[in-house]
């Protein structure tokens, strides 16, 4: 049966058919819907988010320590909060097969660096297969827990934003009947005292001659000979921009990227005349493929930053001389306005940074929806490095700047959990007087809104108890703690000027449910009573999309407001702030 | 115009439009003919208001999920001035089918830095020829169910690729909830009635 799959649809079918019995995860773009599929289509699966990847890690590793076949899944910064399990886990290697994707973002579309988490596998001593669409997705999986089982060792499945979101026709396999193991008890194997360490990286070692061995006869590696003089090296998505442009060359693919098969790869470079590496991002095969005296190009002609895209790779293969230059397009696009993404109409966290704003204070920032609080006209954020760094950003800033101004650290609910905890431990034990933000709106939300230890139900549908986030922080020993309506403006900012003027750590909860998830908010919609509209310009400068230029304008020439009652969900916070009381309910429209 | 059965469709629009649906529809038309497809997008950050886009590639094997800058047979468009920003994707005497709706961010509302253009088809039919405006908005009110248009443009689309009106009502009942099967069928047919020729707009 074939069906038309995402990257991230065939690996969850892929741990399906491999008999997969637990996957953990926490959301990240662009990994999500690799759980959230497995959920909804697989529930044989047991699945479930971790509080954050390394807790999701860590959890994978006590399944196949268990004796399951297991997957965890995450983007490729989650890899770096994983990072501590998984570079033991090589040591200790598994009971059951275990796989790690790691979805990198080539381009940033949705993250905050593009680390080359190839590197991360080979740093990790682990393989990585790097499939190239979907098919190879689920494909490979099936493989990567052979090799994990076969070799006593995690394997990473190495996705991108384009093998995880773009859509192919996938062949479906029936699920696979995988023996059941049990927990074994080996603590020479798994538990890494130094004494037993010492023996497992010798182990580890002797596991990377051998998966060298595989890597040079694995049909995951192969070659397609179309008799040309040029050849080419490459994996992943690289691979498919490069056969559409260059059809005719001679391929080298790589799908098993560690270690590489450096003999095959000598062989193939020596038959040919010229060879190049396409690769995205890093210089990841072409400088192992150097270092071993082998005489390829490749980075000088397309770069190290970015995602590759078939007019890139002709563009280098043209710089290379080996394609004809590549032609401009036929028509030129218009240099626009831009249509950067903003918070949704009736978002809880636009009234917090109008506040924000308005005080002018320093806010460090972290990761989700509301780090657009950085954009104009909101403009309220002055860090974001990664999930869970706003508090200690904020803790260090105040330690050296002092507390006089006022520094606030903003983190959603879900980022709270998964890292913000520590650093609000951090704050009390060292007597930062921080102000610490936590725009609860009970969900995850950039991801799609999956599920957090705070949302009372599970990844599976489970209702659970809620992490009650007030006793949390009063066990903790914070002292200052607030809630306030996030869609009272003028609370809200009492409230945080009141608190960065404290001594001591404060947390304040900005509490109102995302407008989207778990359900759309719609409640009835303002109007603009034009003939009470001046034309300030105020409510534009909320930056809400429901709010537009009217054609009618004031004395001046500026356009006054309407309201798109399609978009708008009556949260109020443009009424709140309009001077001349324009912006109202339908009922309460008068005409003056 | 298109060689018979490789078609690269580039669809833009803004987050919310309903690109992704478009772009399931079309996919699922030609692996039901039996050719090869891949489609990409992106999710994420890209969907709060932002712009949005899907390659469809169609052919009997398709390797790259993007297509090629300046080699796009078809440009969809749903909305006006998106077709402008998208439009060098589209290749020389290609096809830009665009919808006539105006989706004014707040970004120009707010700021004097910035104006959204005041005819972009116009400024759209200067540069390709081959353009089908649609008054999509006002078609899928007159249909009852604003979010129609985006099959009222793949209704149009129809008409430019080798699958039957049998295939794409296949296509539809496959990937629309039931109760909506029956508009989003209407839709498509007001759309096929659109063409080049009955907007005149071939030079």
């Amino acid at each position: 049966m074939k069906e038309l799959l995402s990257g991230n649809e065939a690996v969850a079918r892929g741990a399906y058919e491999a008999g997969v019995r637990l996957a953990a995860g926490y959301p990240g773009t662009p990994s999500t819907e690799i759980l959230e599929t497995v959920a909804e289509r697989y529930p044989s699966i047991y699945s479930q988010w971790s509080p954050n990847e390394k807790v999701a890690f860590e959890v994978g590793i006590g399944a196949s320590i268990g004796g399951a076949r297991t997957l965890v899944t995450m983007k490729h910064v989650g890899l770096n909060v994983a990072a501590d399990p998984y570079m033991t886990f090589s040591y200790t290697g598994v009971g059951g097969g275990f796989v790690v994707v790691s979805a990198d973002d080539p381009e940033m579309h949705s993250s905050q660096n593009e680390q080359d988490n190839r590197i991360f596998a080979r740093f990790a001593k682990t393989p990585f297969l790097d499939p190239s669409d979907s098919q190879e997705s689920k494909d490979m999986l099936l493989t990567a827990f052979e090799v994990s089982e076969q070799f006593d060792t995690p394997v990473m499945l190495h996705m991108t934003t384009r093998i995880s979101h773009s859509k192919g026709v996938v062949e479906l396999g029936e699920p696979a009947k995988v023996a059941e193991k049990k927990f074994v008890k080996d603590p020479a194997k798994y538990v890494m005292i130094p004494g037993h360490a010492r023996g497992r990286h010798a182990i580890v070692e002797e596991r990377l001659d051998k998966l060298r061995e595989y890597s040079e006869s694995t049909p995951l590696n192969f070659i397609e000979n179309n008799g040309s003089d040029i050849g080419i090296i490459t994996g992943g998505v690289a691979y498919q921009y490069a056969k559409e442009v260059a059809p005719d060359f001679d391929y080298f693919k790589i799908g098993f990227g560690n270690p590489l098969p450096l003999t095959r790869i000598a062989e193939f470079v020596k038959k040919h005349k010229r060879v190049i590496v396409i690769e995205e991002l890093e210089p990841f095969y072409e400088e192992q493929i150097k270092a071993a005296g082998i005489s390829v190009e490749g980075k000088k002609y397309f770069g190290v930053q970015g995602e590759l895209s078939p007019a890139r790779v002709a563009k280098g293969l043209a710089e290379a001389g080996l394609l004809p230059p590549v032609e401009t397009s036929a028509f030129a696009a218009e240099s626009l306005f831009p249509r950067p993404p903003v918070l949704c109409p009736g978002c809880p966290h636009r009234g917090v940074f109008m506040a924000l704003s308005k005080l002018k204070v320093t806010v460090t920032g972290d990761i989700g929806c509301y780090t657009l609080g950085v954009l104009k006209p909101l403009d309220a954020m002055d860090t974001c490095i990664c999930m869970g760094a706003s508090i200690g950003n904020a803790i260090g800033m105040e330690k050296v700047q002092g507390a006089e101004k006022g520094v606030v650290a903003a983190i959603g609910d879900s980022t709270f959990f998964h890292s913000g905890i520590t650093g609000l431990v951090d704050a009390v034990y060292n007597k930062s007087n921080v102000t610490v933000l936590i725009l609860d709106n009970r969900t995850t939300a950039m991801t799609g809104g999956q599920q957090h230890p705070a949302t009372g139900k599970t990844l599976m549908g489970d209702a659970v108890g809620v992490i009650d986030i007030e006793a949390l922080c009063h066990g903790l020993g914070i002292r200052n703690f607030r809630r306030v309506d996030a869609y009272d403006y003028e609370a809200t900012m009492a409230v945080i000027k009141e608190e960065i003027s404290k001594p001591g750590p404060s947390v304040i909860v900005a509490d109102r449910p995302c407008v989207l998830m778990p359900k759309r908010i719609m409640d009835e919609p303002y109007v603009v009573d034009l003939e009470l509209c001046n034309g300030c310009s105020a409510c534009f400068r909320i930056s809400c999309p429901a709010i537009a230029a009217a054609k009618e304008t004031n004395e001046h020439g500026h356009p006054k407001a309407i309201i798109d009652p399609t978009l708008c969900t009556g949260c109020t916070l443009c009424a709140q702030i309009c001077k001349p009381g324009a912006i109202v309910l339908k009922g309460q429209f008068v005409k003056v | 115009m298109m060689s018979q059965n490789r078609f690269d469709i580039l669809i833009v629009g803004v987050g919310g439009q309903g690109v992704l649906l478009a772009s399931e529809i079309i996919s699922q038309v030609a692996m039901d003919a039996g050719l090869d497809v891949k489609k990409s997008e992106v999710h994420g950050m890209s969907q709060r208001g932002g712009v949005v886009s899907s390659h469809i590639k169609i052919a009997p094997k398709v390797y790259s999920p993007v297509i090629f800058k300046g080699k796009a047979d078809v440009l969809v468009s749903f909305e006006q001035a998106e077709a402008l920003r998208a439009v060098d994707w589209l290749k020389k005497h290609g096809l830009a089918i665009v919808s006539r709706t105006r989706l004014v961010p707040a970004i120009v509302t707010s700021s004097k830095e910035f104006s959204y253009p005041e005819d972009a088809i116009g400024m759209l039919q200067m540069k390709v020829a081959r353009t089908i405006p649609v008054d999509a908005d006002n078609l899928a009110r007159e249909l009852g169910d604003p979010r129609l248009v985006n099959t009222i443009l793949l209704g149009v689309l129809s008409n430019y690729l080798p699958f039957s009106r049998e295939q794409w009502v296949e296509a539809i009942r496959k990937r629309v909830r039931a109760k909506f099967i029956d508009v989003n069928v209407a839709a498509l047919e007001r759309g096929r009635l659109i063409t080049l020729e009955t907007t005149g707009a071939t030079r």
